[in-house]
């Protein structure tokens, strides 16, 4: 008999009600959370690309990262490691985050977004699966980016280190910082409310170790469903929540920020999905981790608002349906954005056959 | 023995897998340096009909030693 991991439901149960909280509180809809459009935005706050809609410093993405290095101090586990391929790491960062953009959410958001009756992230979930598929079979493969090794206490402050000059900028010094006056990027909660629904979910995901990807990838690989259930505690919470709320519209037409590119958002997330597993987790985990001291997912963190720049500077990321006095535009991925999704792919399976491992020696 | 120490989740998962699947060896010790390893090492035994004993090793690293059920 398999034991129900309490935590796990607890932590799903919390980050479903925080982006319930946060969409209330101000953030754009089905948006509570996006780890990748948080990035973005962050990317965008600090002036590295210049699509005015989605700029600015997201505390909650401070918060995610400074709630799992407090939470991984409290329980001892906070420890700086790295040296597992950080380049590779890097670039892998990127291309989960140009995926992600041109479906226009992380995993996370997937699950809000569908959650919220938002028929067209079906699209997603099914590209998200068809990569973990592809990342499990590497792993079956003997796929590995090799050993971490312990470093100097420092490196592992470095992503916090950033984080809290990132939160004092955005106190104390916002004029160095881009603001959107229009578009996602302008639509936001309180950031109090936003650094604090970040620190709590910071803290429940280092403890339970909460992965979008993870959950998948354990189902596949060791018939495992612990991680999987966090993964649907968040969808049951957020879906019984806009009920409740009234804000639940099943519907494929005129989604908050969503568009219905069917085939691009499936291959979108096919890249989400298959680097997350090849890096060990999606974007929200590599948050945690790199909280936890892992230099090697800050380095990732670093990729993913790189990737972010990039997919916005080269007209990669997905554009929104919009409705406007009742005229129906629609959104999708331009044709930049389907060439990087195709260069994604192929990017994938070079560096997943580059880092096949004949099978380790038993000693 | 199976030396884990290093690898990020799910890589010591994956190892013991294999390990398990080649041989479904009696006894098996894994070497592993964070507890979300131990965790998830303990709990994938404890699915595949291993019993396991946690031994925690000098410098934050932990030993598993997993004995086949009878």
């Amino acid at each position: 008999m398999k034991k129900i991991n309490w935590l796990m439901i607890a932590t799903g149960a919390v980050v479903g009600l925080a982006a319930l909280i946060l969409s209330l509180g101000g953030n754009p809809g089905n948006m509570g959370f996006c780890i990748a459009c948080f990035l973005r935005d962050i990317a965008g706050g600090l002036g590295l690309h210049s699509a005015g809609k989605v700029q600015y410093i997201r505390p909650e993405i401070i918060g995610l990262v400074l709630g799992a290095m407090l939470m991984a101090m409290a329980g001892k586990e906070f420890k700086a490691r790295a040296g597992s391929v950080p380049a590779l790491r890097f670039v892998l960062g990127g291309l989960v985050m140009m995926g992600a953009l041109a479906f226009l959410g992380c995993p996370l958001r997937m699950v809000i977004r569908l959650g919220g009756g938002d028929v067209t992230a079906i699209a997603g979930l099914l590209g998200f699966i068809a990569g973990i598929f592809c990342g499990v079979l590497c792993l079956k493969q003997g796929f590995s980016l090799g050993r971490a090794y312990k470093v100097k206490k420092a490196e592992g402050f470095v992503l916090p280190g950033i984080m809290a000059a990132l939160l004092v900028l955005l106190l104390a010094a916002p004029a160095f910082l881009k603001f959107s006056q229009e578009g996602p990027g302008s639509v936001h909660a309180f950031w109090l409310v936003s650094l604090a629904a970040g620190l709590v979910v910071g803290a429940l995901a280092q403890k339970s170790r909460l992965c979008m990807a993870g959950g998948i990838r354990d189902v596949f690989l060791f018939r495992d469903f612990n991680l999987i259930s966090g993964f649907i505690t968040i969808f049951v919470v957020v879906l019984v929540g806009n009920v409740i709320l009234n804000g639940f519209h099943p519907a494929a037409a005129v989604q908050p920020i969503a568009h219905h590119d069917y085939l691009w958002s499936f291959l979108g997330m096919m890249v989400a999905g298959w680097g997350s597993v090849l890096l060990g987790g999606c974007p929200l985990r590599q948050l945690i981790l790199a909280g936890e001291g892992n230099g090697d997912s800050a380095v990732t963190v670093l990729g993913m608002i790189v990737g972010a720049a990039i997919s916005h500077n080269f007209g990669m990321a997905g554009n929104a349906d919009a409705m406007k006095d009742g005229v129906f535009t629609a959104g999708g991925v331009a044709m930049a954005g389907r060439v990087g999704i195709m260069i994604g792919l192929v990017m994938l399976l070079v560096i997943s056959v580059a880092n096949l491992h004949k099978e380790e020696k038993a000693k | 023995m199976i030396d884990a120490r290093g690898y990020a989740c799910p890589m010591p998962v994956v190892m013991v897998q294999k390990a398990v699947k080649k041989d479904g060896p009696e006894a098996l010790e894994v070497l592993v340096d964070n507890q979300c390893a131990v965790e998830n090492v303990s709990r994938f035994a404890g699915n595949n009909g291993y019993a396991v004993e946690v031994r925690p090793a000098e410098d934050d690293e932990f030993s598993l030693l997993l004995k086949k059920r009878q």
